[in-house]
């Protein structure tokens, strides 16, 4: 009976600790990985997607309060008007969530261009929604006023082949993009009015 | 005393070298070798996580209890494999980019668990420690080499730094003329230099 007490308690004060000190690492660490993320992931995205800006839109971006949520919202200025910005969004994938970034024309309603940035998906596979240029193409110039969707689930994007989940999660992350900038139009609207003077 | 923890370190860097003498851990070895770069910095991620969970298995040897060792072994050593993986994406983000999957993967690498179980549930701390450390930097020389091999083979360069302490760049060493063989960075080409490595240290009869 001693022996089977000890048991638990050594097992319980070992992950208690261990659990621990791993929340405080993750508080110190969220904010540099973060940072790290923007600079060598995220910037190069969206500096790929939004070509010939009059502006840096990694340097002009703003958080926009969205219910509990901060959003990053990243501004183009295109000819001296502030007419596209890039929102964030994530869908599950097949390995874990599948970041990506969306740029939105406001002026014409269209997509600029996304790109995928985060994702743990299968080398080869799903990773190619990152590394074939074609795929994120298919999206650019498309209206937001519809629902994306892959083609074996009557969509308009052709899905990579052998990586269906992880196309679906790319053009579900878009759905939620477009729907999240619907709702934050008025807010973002008045926030770069004043840009690209 | 002194002379044996001595021994302990120096076993790992030569006669004991977990992947060329022991042949074990061949995972990461194979994997993440493509170039001498991500070798140092796999190499040198696991030597952390061997050191500090020799050293922490060793100061609780006496406290757990032996039927659950080995999971007490896992949770200390996943928790330093976490503590590499959050510490690596925060300052060395590219090579956590390049390492991937296979950080996570070093709760999983038997040298790691071996080691534990082996020796530091046996011996005291500073032995312990020396083993650790010992063995890590055989790993870390090992996965260099087979790494600068295959980059050398493959490539034709050497280019690469250690956490941004320590630059190298060899450009062309065989020449502008050599065409490099990309053989030697894919996966098939990892087990033949691997092959054909262990079968040079084989030449060289341990001491």
């Amino acid at each position: 009976m001693g022996e089977m007490i000890k048991m638990v308690v050594v097992l319980t004060v070992l992950s208690v600790v261990s659990g621990g000190s791993l929340s405080w690492l993750k508080d110190f660490t969220e904010p540099k990985i973060e940072n790290q993320v923007m600079n060598l992931v995220k910037g190069p995205a969206i500096r790929q997607i939004l070509e010939n800006t009059d502006n840096d839109p990694v340097e002009d971006r703003f958080k926009i309060k969205d219910g509990e949520e901060e959003r990053n919202v990243f501004v183009g200025v295109f000819d001296g008007t502030p007419d596209t910005v890039v929102l964030e969004a994530s869908a599950n994938g097949y390995g874990d969530k599948v970041g990506m970034v969306v740029a939105i024309n406001m002026a014409e309603e269209t997509i600029r261009g996304i790109a995928v940035t985060t994702h743990k998906e299968t080398p080869g596979l799903g990773a190619r929604a990152k590394d074939d240029p074609n795929f994120a193409a298919q999206f650019a110039g498309q209206s937001i006023n519809q629902e994306f969707g892959v083609t074996t689930d009557g969509g308009q994007i052709s899905a990579l082949s052998g990586a269906t989940i992880t196309s679906r999660a790319v053009a579900s992350g878009v759905n939620k993009a477009i729907e999240t900038y619907k709702k934050l139009k008025p807010e973002m609207e008045a926030k770069i009015s004043g840009m690209g003077k | 005393m002194a002379k044996s923890i001595a021994s302990e370190f120096t076993k790992g860097l030569w006669n004991e070298v977990p992947p060329f003498r022991l042949v074990l851990g061949l995972c990461p070895v194979l994997g993440v070798t493509t170039s001498m770069k991500n070798g140092i910095g796999m190499g040198l991620a696991t030597t952390f996580v061997l050191l500090c969970s020799n050293i922490l298995v060793s100061l609780l040897r006496k406290v757990i209890p032996a039927k659950v060792r080995i999971a007490c072994f896992i949770i200390i050593i996943a928790t330093f494999v976490i503590v590499v993986e959050q510490m690596m994406a925060a300052f060395a983000y590219t090579l956590f980019m390049d390492l991937g999957v296979f950080i996570p993967l070093i709760v999983v690498n038997c040298i790691v668990l071996g080691r534990a179980e082996a020796f530091a549930s046996k011996n005291g701390i500073a032995k312990s420690t020396a083993d650790g450390l010992g063995i890590g930097l055989g790993f870390t020389w090992a996965l260099g080499l087979l790494g600068a091999v295959r980059e050398l083979i493959g490539t034709g360069s050497l280019v690469g730094d250690v956490f941004g302490l320590i630059h190298w760049d060899f450009q062309n060493i065989f020449g502008a003329s050599f065409e490099p063989f990309a053989f030697a960075v894919q996966a098939p080409g990892a087990f033949v230099i691997l092959g054909l490595l262990l079968c040079a240290m084989n030449l060289i009869p341990s001491k």
